[in-house]
């Protein structure tokens, strides 16, 4: 799949990553800031509300906020440990810094049974299409944490073997800078990651409220 | 049958992927295939000068980060045909083996843990905490230290160094015994590692092994013995060594080398003692940074600092090849130089690479479970294997 | 035993093959023992070494490759020999040249080989005649180069600053009034 950076090989994957943002500094800014993901403007959400009828609001938020809390407080990492990153990784499971406490009690072994997967490590050029497929066998809703530099934008390593940045190949949600990051830094980066859940909006799948008609 | 023990998996210690060829349940044919965290770290050398590279050493057996810079360092200095003062030399030994404790520490953690002991993976952590809290003190980080310099060291060791490692030092033992009651004479242990991935000495020779995977197979080679370095000729130690070669051997050298690094760190703690203050970097101002008191007051010394900090040091013309026993084995760095501060090939030559390769004999054969024993026992890093 | 030195270890060469065009590498800080042999050659002087009840260099620590780019022959491929009995390391190197640079491989001496053999082809392009697996080993199989070959770029992104990626804009100066904040961590 050609692109206007085609010259970049991690372009061509079957599913192309979602595009970079423009101001990638100020949208990195905005993703660790700790302002709820709500939509923008007072009128806006009224007008939405309206459309849902008063009483269904009331009762999907209320489910939402179980959603929410739930997915938030029981993250069940994926044990994606590459490189160094992945031994502050396993410190944070070990007793000083215990990550049970923030309810990601098991790290699960499958892709497919795993919320969250935390990049721990350099992803060589050989292991991206691996990243890549573990990340589209998880399912839905999933988050990524890129853990440590190499992760999060190539480290210290810039040359022909290492991906600059796993967000080249997967939607990031939270960066943990470091090399490797404190366990306590990670822990500080899960609890974000928690904030973020909480304050997303929840899609209640089979409840998708019918239009009201005569509503603008 | 073809299995495919994929890069991401919780029991391969990284990401190594391993082809099994499977008859039922037993194994006609392994083949790992690695390459997945390849790094280009000999690339890169050639494009930092040596203190630049220091680094990077760190991130390549990134459970024993110090053993790596020091190899390093001690083949640069082969180079330069400079050598540490006594007290630097002392504090690198003391450090080494703490940082071997700290492997054998995850090792044990990981391969239990793979094995099904939990509860030594929670020990483990915990002792490892202590070390690398000694590291922070020592030089900030926990993990990746590059703590030591073509020379020297970087920095003189701080106050409360040398009373937290003989508070670590004294209590060690304790902990090995609790490792030792719980896992040697275990019924369930034994099951699964006796008899488990041999390695006859002659095939661990001929596949080039070294460190606990030739000493499990009962030949006793250590490189802190044979061609010392550092001052190890004169500490008092004993190298452990196996019989058969099974995986159990391997632990149990292992086990026994965490104690005998102990009683190496006590010995170099009270080295460091006895030789009280003195220099931590060699005098040698045209490859080693001058301290900072002399770079204020001295014209000859400033303009060193400045040479050496903004070009690097112009090693001779040359090459060399040190070698140290990391707790994986033998790892060496091989420098290729051209007198420029960077240097024109760095090989590292990693214990793990080699001794991977000793996987297709240990499990032809045998059942698919031992796989996981056998890695376990072989103790890789794919850091180091990968580069 | 009486320690080993290089200069019997040359000896015992010369004695074993007394045609063969062995040199003595030497330099101003060249550290190790170490001999040139012509390619043809290094399977035989390596099985003399690993063989020879005397030298009994039974452990092949290490092969790796060198590029010399200007210089002709552009490559090398040391070997690192490692007598355990005799305590004892030296080095073998077989210099090449920069067009098609093969070899004989040494996995019939020392199995050991065959990973560093493949290394050292994925690293230089250098071929092992009679290798049993001769492919790539770090990097992907389909990757096309020879990386660690001087003319091989180091392959960095370049950094990008506001300097130089035309287009980019900036940051906004609000970003210069976030303060840190307290941040509580509550649910929402």
């Amino acid at each position: 799949m050609a692109d206007s950076r085609s010259d970049n090989p991690f372009r061509t994957l079957a599913t192309p990553a979602r595009e970079a943002p423009a101001e990638q500094d100020v949208a990195r800014l905005e993703s660790t800031s700790p302002r709820p993901l709500m939509p923008v403007s007072e009128a806006e959400a009224l007008r939405e509300e309206l459309e849902r009828g008063v009483l269904f609001t009331k009762v999907e938020q209320m489910l939402g906020w179980v959603v929410s809390q739930s997915r938030a407080n029981a993250i069940w990492p994926l044990g994606f440990g590459l490189a160094c990153c992945a031994i502050e990784m396993m410190a944070i499971i070990g007793p000083r810094f215990d990550v049970s406490r923030f309810g990601a009690e098991v790290m699960r072994a499958s892709p497919r049974q795993a919320d969250l997967m935390i990049v721990a490590g350099r992803v060589s050029i050989k292991m991206a299409p691996v990243l890549r497929q573990l990340y589209d066998q998880m399912p839905d809703p999933k988050w990524v944490i890129s853990m440590g530099a190499c992760a999060s934008c190539g480290g210290v390593f810039n040359n022909y073997a290492i991906v600059q940045g796993v967000d080249k190949i997967v939607p990031v949600d939270v960066y943990v800078p470091g090399c490797p990051p404190r366990p306590e830094a990670l822990i500080h980066g899960i609890i974000k990651l928690q904030e973020k859940i909480l304050a997303s909006r929840v899609e209640l799948g089979p409840f998708v409220p019918r239009r009201r008609k005569g509503v603008a | 049958m073809t299995l495919n023990m994929g890069p991401q998996h919780p029991s391969t210690h990284g990401v190594l992927r391993v082809a099994l060829e499977l008859d039922g349940e037993t194994i006609v044919e392994a083949k790992p295939i690695i390459g997945y965290l390849h790094t280009g770290m000999e690339k890169q050398a050639e494009y930092k000068t040596y203190t630049q590279s220091i680094p990077q050493t760190d991130r390549m057996d990134y459970l024993a980060p110090l053993s790596n810079n020091l190899a390093f360092c001690l083949a640069a200095e082969r180079l330069l045909g400079i050598e540490a003062p006594p007290r630097a030399q002392a504090v690198r030994v003391l450090l080494a083996e703490l940082t071997r404790i700290n492997a054998h520490c995850v090792w044990l953690g990981t391969h239990a843990l793979d094995i099904g002991a939990m509860t030594v993976f929670f020990y483990c952590w915990r002792e490892r905490e202590k070390v690398l809290s000694i590291h922070d003190m020592v030089c900030g980080a926990r993990m990746t230290a590059s703590y030591f310099r073509v020379g020297g060291l970087a920095m003189d060791i701080p106050e409360g160094l040398l009373e937290r490692c003989q508070k670590f030092v004294d209590e060690m033992p304790a902990h090995v015994d609790e490792y030792e009651r719980l896992l040697s004479k275990n019924p369930i242990w034994m099951a699964r590692t006796r008899e488990v991935a041999p390695l006859s000495a002659r095939d661990a020779v001929a596949l080039g092994a070294t460190g606990p995977t030739l000493r499990g197979s009962g030949v006793s080679w250590d490189l802190r013995k044979a061609q010392p370095y550092c001052g190890y000729e004169s500490y008092d130690f004993d190298v452990p060594t196996g019989q058969q070669g099974d995986a159990y051997d391997r632990y149990m050298v292992r086990v026994r080398e965490i104690r005998e690094a102990t009683r190496i760190a006590g010995q170099a703690i009270r080295r460091i003692r006895e030789i009280g203050p003195g220099d931590y970097r060699v005098r040698d101002y045209k490859y080693v940074l001058p301290p900072k008191e002399e770079v204020k007051t001295s014209m000859e010394a400033l303009i060193h600092h400045f040479k050496i900090v903004a070009h690097g040091f112009f090693p001779p013309v040359g090459e060399a090849y040190h070698a140290v026993e990391a707790p994986k084995g033998e790892l060496g760095f091989y420098f290729v130089s051209d007198g420029t501060p960077r240097p024109w090939r760095m090989k590292v030559r990693s214990p793990s690479f080699v001794n991977l390769q000793c996987l297709p004999t240990m499990i032809r054969g045998r059942l698919v479970a031992d796989v996981i024993a056998a890695i376990g026992s072989l103790d890789i890093v794919l850091g180091e294997i990968d580069r | 035993m009486t320690a080993l030195t290089p200069e019997r270890v040359e000896e015992r060469l010369r004695e074993r093959f007394p045609g063969l065009s062995l040199k003595r590498a030497t330099g101003p800080a060249l550290r190790e023992a170490t001999w040139v042999v012509p390619a043809e050659r290094i399977v035989e002087v390596c099985a003399f070494l690993r063989d020879d009840p005397e030298l009994v260099f039974a452990m092949l620590s290490w092969l790796g490759g060198v590029d010399y780019l200007p210089r002709e022959p552009r490559f090398e491929v040391v070997y690192s020999l490692l007598s355990l009995e005799r305590n004892a390391r030296v080095q073998l190197k077989v210099e090449l040249p920069g067009e098609h640079p093969a070899l004989p491989t040494v996995t019939g001496v020392w199995p050991t080989a065959n990973w560093h053999e493949r290394e050292t082809f994925d690293f230089y392009g250098i071929t092992f005649t009679g290798h049993p697996d001769l492919t790539r080993i770090l990097l992907p199989e389909d990757w096309v180069g020879w990386p660690l070959r001087k003319d091989s770029p180091l392959g960095y992104e370049e950094v990008a600053f506001t300097h130089n990626t035309p287009g980019r804009k900036p940051p906004s100066p609000e970003l210069k009034k976030l303060a840190p904040r307290k941040v509580t961590y509550r649910a929402q």
